[in-house]
């Protein structure tokens, strides 16, 4: 059976995905800075206000630690917020309510007070906007337990587990990406499809060696791939969709598959999500590895401007292709 | 016959406030429940029973207890870390805040909380939190829960004197006036924010006014009274929950006892302490009030003493006899499954 496809923007499948939650659960709110009458800085919530009105999807002053804290409360009296952030760099204003608050009062609070809150917004770098506003903060939410962190790739991935996120009784941090919200994938037309928070993708299949990214950089390892496999490297790239938990199964299964492995994000490479996976690796599949674990990360600096220098800090197509080549002794 | 130091300083509370004999004595025993469980707390504390911080409530009493005299059951309930006397207050059992204290499986957050995070969702006691001011808009979130219900319950948001100072107080200052959410803020200003005094730490005069530029109305009480506590909250509480719209309520109090237990508390005076606890304990004041305005006969109160030294002996019994959680507890809790 063939499914009937149209093609959905990331934008529109995050905006789908609110509205159909809002439309079966009256507990679920949107907030956040322009949101409401202005549609969303990135025009995210396009409609939302129309169809659900002013007591669901509400502008906020420009106070990030005030209106995180106070959907954090929300949540524990019951409600099931969904609190947007221009972008994660702002949110870092509010990051003690995310952690201290959210992520935590469950353990301190012997299990009583569930946090069933949604903090969404695009994350990382965009197209030359500076340091203040290209930071990726995989990592820093990856390290704490008590939250769940996402960061979809393509359409139908934005939409079904921002359903699933919605729906899930913790906190969830949802990490989108700006560059993506305007591209277009082909999705089942009709389908409330819910994605399972903590599933990998393999996005491509391939024997030879496994590159783990998320996010934009999937887009960038599929590049990469398919320019390898004109030069004979046939490359397994799996779309981790979910950071925290990590479907640890998945990236060792592949691993064991083709026995060499390269990570990929666009934020630091200290401490970040390739140092996680490359020592899960060596901890659990040591025995497998051909090759020592390859990371390719944004380079140790602030996101300059100029766009000469851009290009040297945000991983590109061709260092992926040399970093597989050198994980795979083809260089 | 001469009058003595407290039935002066008891003849200053607030008569005007009508009050039965029986409300009065309510007050009283839910002071000196707190008081005695805190002095027992602190034991406990020097005993290695209890460890961490441990923030005491002795002298603040009247403040809780005038405040939620003024309450209704669907009203919700935030604080800061100074929070034993908020539970008890609210009707916790003081067994289930003394093993938390004690770190024992018996305790409301099953000895993963510890002294400044319980919580009680039957309660309506939303925590216990340890950062100072956070409680503000968690609490303000609660508000926006029961205006988003249509509940008619409001939230009371406690913070000290030392929160005020917090940017995200204001935040939500700005928006608990903009959305018009049904917040009773109480400001519990005991004169020191840890050990820097309010002149060393607040600007301008009056810690009520502090919302002033968001159009929040603020007014003060003798927090050492808690018949005025009591009449003040209830006018309050009667505002926010007729208007939906937030207002602040600055309470005049003082702490006996240091910031925690580490503090000797060397930034005031001797003199200062005993002045307050001579001469303005609100204990004090309302035993001399029920003597002499119901003569109460001292064999009530003293079999009220012994019933209320009888529920923290119990509770202190618990608290030591409840185990510690098992390595089993260590994992649970983190996420709900779902």
């Amino acid at each position: 059976m063939t499914l009937e496809t149209s093609t959905i923007t990331v934008r529109e499948a995050l905006r789908d995905a609110m509205a159909e939650e809002m439309r079966k659960d009256p507990l679920v709110f949107l907030m956040g800075e322009e949101v409401a009458e202005y549609q969303g800085a990135y025009k995210v919530s396009q409609g939302l206000l129309e169809e659900f009105g002013s007591k669901r999807v509400i502008d906020t002053p420009i106070t990030e630690h005030g209106f995180a804290g106070l959907g954090v409360g929300a949540a524990f009296a019951g409600l099931k917020p969904i609190v947007e952030f221009m972008t994660f760099n702002f949110g870092m204003q509010a990051i003690d309510q995310i952690i201290n608050s959210a992520a935590k009062t469950l353990y301190m609070s012997g299990g009583q007070m569930g946090c069933p809150i949604v903090f969404r917004g695009p994350n990382g770098a965009a197209k030359r906007v500076g340091a203040q506003h290209s930071q990726c903060f995989a990592s820093w939410y990856a390290h704490c337990p008590g939250l769940k962190v996402i960061a979809p790739y393509d359409a139908i991935d934005a939409k079904g587990l921002l359903k699933a996120a919605i729906r899930d009784p913790n906190p969830i941090i949802f990490l989108e990406n700006e560059m993506l919200y305007g591209e277009s994938f082909r999705a089942p037309v009709g389908e409330d499809e819910v994605i399972p928070i903590g599933k990998a993708r393999i996005v491509r299949s391939g024997k030879d060696v496994t590159i783990t990214t998320f996010s934009f950089m999937v887009g960038v390892a599929l590049k990469a791939a398919e320019q390898l496999a004109s030069e004979g490297i046939d490359v397994e790239v799996i779309d981790l969709r979910t950071i925290r938990p990590l479907d640890e199964q998945t990236i060792l299964d592949s691993v064991k598959k083709t026995n060499r492995l390269a990570t990929l994000e666009e934020g630091w490479g200290f401490a970040g999500i390739g140092a996680e996976i490359s020592a899960l690796v060596m901890e659990e599949a040591f025995d497998y590895l051909d090759a020592p674990v390859k990371r390719i990360v944004g380079v140790d600096v602030p996101m300059p401007y100029a766009e000469s220098l851009v290009k040297l800090t945000i991983p590109q197509v061709d260092w992926v292709v040399d970093a597989i080549k050198q994980v795979c002794y083809r260089s | 016959m001469e009058t003595t130091v407290s039935q002066r300083s008891a003849s200053m509370m607030s008569k005007k406030v009508p009050i039965t004999q029986e409300e009065l004595l309510k007050y009283y025993r839910d002071m000196l429940l707190i008081r005695r469980f805190e002095e027992r707390s602190g034991q406990l504390y020097g005993m290695g029973l209890i460890a961490g911080f441990c923030h005491l409530y002795i002298g603040q009493e009247a403040v809780v207890v005038g405040i939620q005299a003024a309450l209704q059951p669907q009203d919700t309930v935030i604080t800061a870390y100074r929070d034993h006397g908020h539970m008890l207050a609210c009707n916790m059992d003081p067994k289930g805040v003394m093993a938390e204290l004690t770190g024992r499986i018996g305790g409301y957050s099953k000895g993963k909380g510890g002294s400044m995070h319980m919580f009680s969702r039957e309660k309506n006691f939303f925590g216990g939190h340890g950062i100072v001011g956070a409680q503000v808009p968690l609490g303000t979130g609660l508000a926006f829960a029961h205006k988003y219900r249509g509940d008619g319950g409001i939230c009371t948001t406690y913070m000290g004197d030392g929160a005020v100072n917090q940017g995200q107080v204001y935040e939500v200052f700005n928006i608990a006036a903009l959305w018009k959410l049904p917040v009773l803020y109480i400001i519990e200003n005991n004169g020191y924010s840890m050990g820097t005094s309010i002149a060393r730490h607040a600007a301008g005069k009056h810690l009520y006014e502090r919302g002033t530029a968001y159009g929040i109305p603020g007014e003060e009480v003798d927090g050492m009274d808690v018949l005025a506590v009591k009449a003040a909250a209830e006018k309050a509480v009667k505002y926010v929950r007729e208007t939906s719209s937030p207002m602040i309520l600055e309470v005049k109090t003082y702490r006996y006892r240091g910031h925690s237990m580490s503090d000797p508390a060397k930034y005031r005076t001797k003199e200062e302490v005993d002045n307050m606890r001579q001469n303005f304990d609100p204990i004090e004041r309302a035993k001399v009030l029920l003597i002499s305005e119901f003569s109460v006969s001292e064999e009530i109160l003293s079999s009220l003493e012994k019933e209320i030294k009888e529920i923290v002996l119990e509770a202190v019994d618990f608290a030591q006899k409840s185990p510690e959680p098992e390595a089993s507890e260590l994992m649970t809790d983190i996420l709900i499954n779902s």
